[in-house]
C-alpha cells in the first residue's frame, strides 16, 4: 500500500471522489495549495467534515479513508483519539463547561450541577429537543473570568448558578 | 522589501500604525475582557464615535490582552495615557466626549479602594508596578491584526539584522549567551537546542512552535498569539534561519479559534511584506510557515506526540532518544519550542544578549509570563522578572487574597506542577528553585488558593485530568493515574486509610521513573507535593473523617444554627431535595438523610445561619 508515513515520503495519490464528497476534495486542494499532502491531511479533513456536519458521519469517514488511501481503522483511530471529534450529531447550540483549575477553585462544580438540573442531561449529551449539546472541556483559557462557560462562540464569565436560566433563554430553540 | 526599505519607512507612515495627533482608544479584545462584555463596549464606542462625527479625531483599536483581566473590560487612552477599568457600554458616549476634549474621565479610573484618589496611568497601578513587560510589551498597545503596528514598534528589525549582518552561527551564539531557556516547562537552554538541530545531519529541517497550551489554568500563550502574533512569527523565522530550516509549523490547540484567526492573518501579511516565502528580504533564504490546528488532546503538548499529530496520527509519544533535533517530524531534524520562547528571540537579536541577560537570576534569565488566577484579588496576565518572590507576585502584583482570607498555597505549573505553601512565599522564582521545591515552572499557570480549597480535592482534580488525558500507550501512566485517582477518591469520600498514603507515594515514584513521556513522569507531582506540604489535611480526611476546607461533600454535614435563623424560609425554597423544613419565623431544620450537600442553602441564607461540620 502506498502509505506516506511508512516510506517517509509525504506523497499519496488522491483519487477523484463522488459528488457527495466534493467538499472533501476542495479541502484537499486547499491544503495542497499550502504544500500539505498525504496522511498529514487526515486531521484537517476530519476537521472539515465536522465543520460541515457538526459531527463525523460514517460515510464521510469512509470517504476520507479512500481519498487518503489509508485504512478506515486508522481514520477511526484518529477520530476517537482526539476530544474534538464526535461520532454522533449535535444540538443547535453547544455549551462548553470549563473544568480548568481556576474555574474548579471558583465553583465550576456548582455551575455543572445547575446546568444538569436546567438541561436535564449529562455532559456529552444533547437535549431531546436538539437545542443544546453540553460538553466538558479542559480549559477555555479565560481563567481571569472564572468560572466560565462558552455557548457557541460566546464567553460567559464570573457566572453564578442563578444567572444560568436567563442566559440559556437567550439561545433560541 | 529589503533592510534599506525597512529603515527608510518612518514608523508613523506604516499603514495601520497608530496615527500621531489623534486620540486613541485601545480597547482590550482578549477573551478575558470579552467574557466581561468587551465586545459590547467596542460596539458602543464605534457607535459613539460615529454619532459624534469624530472619526477623524478618535481612532478605535481592538488590541490584545492588557493583563488586568480582573478590571475588565479595560481601555487605554492615548496620548493622555489613562487606564479605564470595568468599562460599560453606557460609558461610551462620555468616553468619546472626554477624549475629544483631551480630558480624563475620572469615574472610570482605577482606585485601590473606594476612598483612595484615582490612578491615571497604568504604570502607577500596583498591579503593573513590579511587572517588567518584555514579551508582553506590545500586547494591548498595538492592533494585532495590522502588521504596520508591529513594524512601527520595531518589528522585524531583528530579522533584518540577522539576515544581513549575522551568520546562523552568530544568531545561535547570541541566543546561547542570552541564557534563554525553554518557557514551555522543562527549561532546556534554547540556544543549545538550536545548535543541536543545526549540527544534525539530514534535510530538510523543520521548526515547530508548540502552541498547544493545554494546562488548565494557563492562558499566557493564547494572549501572546492573540495580542502580538508577529513576535512569534518573527522568532520562528529567526530560528529557521539559525538551524537551516525551510518549513515550519505552528501547532495551535483547537480551543483557541481567535488565536488561529489572528495568526492566519499575521502569516498572510508577513508573506505579503516578504518576511515569509522565497528570498526573504533579498537574503536568499526561503521559509514557509503553516498552521496546524490541534484536535483536543493534552498529551500533544509533549513534543513527540505533537509531531505525531502533525503527521496525521494519534498523538502518542515515543521514547527519546532520538531527540527531535536528530529525528523529529517525518524523521528529519526538527527544532521545537513554545510560543513564549520564540517571542523572546527578536528582542535578544535586536538588543543583544548582554542586555537580555542583565535581568533575572544566575541560571534563569529574562522574564516569565504567568497567568495569575484563583482566589486572588487581581486575576490576570503578568510578566515578572525571574527571581521575583512568590510574595511579591501574590501580594504586590496580585493584590493579596480575595475577601481578606488567608493564603494557603499556590499551584504552579499546572497538572505537571506542584503546590507550594506559605513557607515558600519568599522563594525567588526560577526554574531550579521551583524544581527543588517539588513543583516546576511549567508553562506558567499560577493558581492561588486560600483556606476554602481542599488540597486533597485539588490533587484528585488534577489526577482526574491526567487520567482522562493519558494516551494509554505505557503502563505506568495508564494504570498509575487510574489507581492513584481511585485512591484519592476513596480518601475524599472518607474511606481512606493511612496505607493509602504510602501507596500514593510508592505509585507516584514508579510513575516518575518508568513513564514514557513527560505527562506520566509529572502526573504524580500535584499529589506528591501536597502530601509533602499538606499531609495533615490528608490525615484529617482519613483519621477524623473531616475535610478542613469544607469541600469534600461526603464528609460534610449541613445544619442550621438555631440562634441565627430568622425563619425566613429562603433556604427551604432553594433546597432541590426538599430536605429543609420548618415554620416561618421559627428556626428551620435540615434532614441529613435527604440532604444532597449542594450548598445552595449556604448561599441562600442572608444571616449566615447555615453551617457545615
Amino acid at each position: 500500500m502506498a502509505n506516506g508515513a511508512q516510506d517517509g515520503s509525504r506523497l499519496v495519490q488522491v483519487q477523484a471522489p463522488a459528488q457527495r464528497f466534493a467538499y472533501l476534495q476542495a479541502a484537499v486542494d486547499d491544503a495542497a495549495a499550502e504544500g500539505q499532502r498525504g496522511e498529514e491531511l487526515l486531521i484537517p479533513l476530519l476537521q472539515a467534515v465536522q465543520g460541515k456536519f457538526g459531527y463525523l458521519p460514517a460515510e464521510d469517514l469512509a470517504a476520507v479513508a479512500e481519498i487518503l488511501h489509508v485504512p478506515l481503522s486508522r481514520v477511526y483511530g484518529v477520530a476517537t483519539f482526539y476530544n474534538q471529534f464526535r461520532l454522533t450529531p449535535v444540538g443547535k447550540h453547544i455549551i462548553r463547561s470549563c473544568t480548568g483549575t481556576a474555574c474548579h477553585v471558583k465553583g465550576a462544580q456548582m455551575l455543572r450541577d445547575a446546568l444538569q438540573a436546567e438541561l436535564g442531561i449529562a455532559p456529552g449529551q444533547t437535549t431531546p429537543d436538539g437545542r443544546f449539546t453540553w460538553e466538558l472541556v479542559a480549559c477555555l483559557g479565560a481563567c481571569g473570568m472564572a468560572p466560565v462557560i462558552m455557548i457557541d462562540d460566546e464567553f460567559h464569565g464570573r457566572l453564578t448558578p442563578q444567572q444560568l436560566p436567563r442566559i440559556l433563554r437567550t439561545y433560541s430553540a | 522589501m529589503s533592510l534599506e526599505h525597512l529603515d527608510a519607512a518612518p514608523p508613523q507612515s506604516a499603514p495601520g500604525a497608530l496615527q500621531t495627533g489623534m486620540t486613541q482608544l485601545l480597547v482590550c479584545g482578549d477573551s478575558g475582557c470579552r467574557s466581561s462584555g468587551g465586545d459590547a463596549v467596542l460596539a458602543a464606542l464605534q457607535e459613539a464615535v460615529r454619532r459624534a462625527g469624530a472619526e477623524g479625531q478618535i481612532q478605535l483599536v481592538r488590541t490584545g490582552c492588557h493583563g488586568f483581566c480582573e478590571a475588565g473590560p479595560v481601555v487605554l487612552v492615548e496620548p493622555v495615557h489613562a487606564f479605564y477599568c470595568r468599562v460599560n457600554e453606557s460609558d461610551a458616549a462620555d468616553m468619546v466626549a472626554a477624549a475629544r476634549r483631551g480630558e480624563v474621565l475620572e469615574r472610570l479610573l482605577y482606585r485601590p479602594d473606594p476612598q483612595a484618589p484615582p490612578v491615571v496611568h497604568p504604570e502607577d497601578i500596583p498591579f503593573y508596578q513590579k511587572q517588567v513587560k518584555r514579551v508582553l510589551a506590545r500586547c494591548g498597545r498595538i492592533d494585532p491584526e495590522e502588521i504596520g503596528d508591529y513594524l512601527a514598534a520595531g518589528g522585524y528589525q531583528a530579522l533584518a539584522k540577522a539576515l544581513h549582518q549575522m551568520t546562523p552561527e552568530q544568531v545561535i551564539e547570541e541566543v546561547k549567551r542570552s541564557g534563554l531557556r525553554g518557557r514551555g516547562g522543562g527549561g532546556f537552554p534554547t540556544g543549545l537546542k538550536w545548535q543541536l538541530t543545526r549540527q544534525a545531519q539530514g534535510s530538510p529541517k523543520y521548526v515547530i512552535c508548540n502552541a498547544d497550551e493545554g494546562d488548565p489554568g494557563a492562558f499566557m500563550d493564547r494572549s501572546v498569539l492573540e495580542g502580538d502574533p508577529h513576535s512569534v512569527v518573527e522568532g520562528l523565522i529567526l530560528c529557521a534561519y539559525a538551524v537551516g530550516a525551510s518549513e515550519g509549523f505552528i501547532y495551535v490547540r483547537a480551543e483557541y479559534p481567535m488565536a488561529v484567526k489572528t495568526l492566519r492573518r499575521a502569516i498572510a501579511q508577513a508573506r505579503e511584506r516578504g518576511f515569509l516565502g522565497r528570498n526573504i528580504l533579498g537574503s536568499g533564504m526561503d521559509f514557509e510557515l503553516h498552521i496546524k490546528e490541534g484536535a483536543g488532546a493534552f498529551v500533544c503538548g509533549e513534543e513527540t506526540a505533537l509531531m505525531a499529530s502533525i503527521e496525521g496520527r494519534r498523538g502518542m509519544p515515543r521514547p527519546r532518544p532520538p531527540f527531535p533535533a536528530q529525528s523529529g517530524l517525518w524523521g528529519k531534524p526538527t527544532n521545537i519550542n513554545n510560543v513564549e520562547t520564540y517571542a523572546n528571540v527578536p528582542m535578544i537579536i535586536t538588543r543583544g544578549a548582554d542586555w537580555y541577560a542583565a535581568l533575572g537570576t544566575e541560571r534563569s534569565k529574562g522574564t516569565k509570563v504567568f497567568a495569575l488566577t484563583g482566589r486572588i484579588n487581581h486575576t490576570g496576565l503578568v510578566e515578572v522578572p525571574m527571581g521575583i518572590t512568590l510574595r511579591e507576585i501574590i501580594y504586590d502584583v496580585g493584590g493579596g487574597i480575595r475577601g481578606g482570607r488567608k493564603f494557603k498555597a499556590v499551584q504552579i505549573g499546572g497538572p505537571s506542577g506542584g503546590c507550594l505553601s506559605a513557607q515558600h512565599l519568599d522563594l525567588p522564582i526560577d526554574y531550579d528553585s521551583l524544581t527543588a521545591a517539588g513543583a516546576m515552572m511549567g508553562s506558567g499557570g499560577l493558581v492561588t488558593l486560600d483556606e476554602t480549597t481542599c488540597m486533597v480535592d485539588l490533587a484528585r482534580f488534577f489526577m482526574n485530568f491526567m487520567r482522562n488525558e493519558s494516551c494509554g500507550k505505557c503502563t505506568p501512566c495508564r494504570e498509575g493515574t487510574q489507581r492513584m485517582l481511585e485512591t484519592l477518591e476513596r480518601i475524599c469520600g472518607g474511606q481512606g486509610t493511612l496505607d493509602d498514603l504510602s501507596y500514593l507515594e510508592k505509585t507516584g515514584q514508579v510513575m516518575k521513573r518508568a513513564s514514557l513521556c513527560g505527562l506520566g513522569q509529572t502526573a504524580p507531582n500535584p499529589v506528591l507535593s501536597t502530601l509533602r506540604y499538606f499531609r495533615a489535611e490528608y490525615e484529617a480526611h482519613i483519621l477524623e473523617h473531616r475535610c478542613p476546607a469544607g469541600v469534600c461533600k461526603a464528609l460534610l454535614a449541613y445544619y442550621i444554627e438555631a440562634d441565627l435563623c430568622r425563619g425566613c424560609g429562603k433556604c427551604a425554597r432553594q433546597c432541590p431535595a426538599g430536605a429543609i423544613t420548618g415554620e416561618p419565623k421559627h428556626p428551620y431544620q435540615i434532614d441529613p438523610e435527604k440532604c444532597v450537600r449542594c450548598g445552595g442553602c449556604v448561599d441562600a441564607c442572608a444571616f449566615d445561619a447555615v453551617r457545615t461540620a
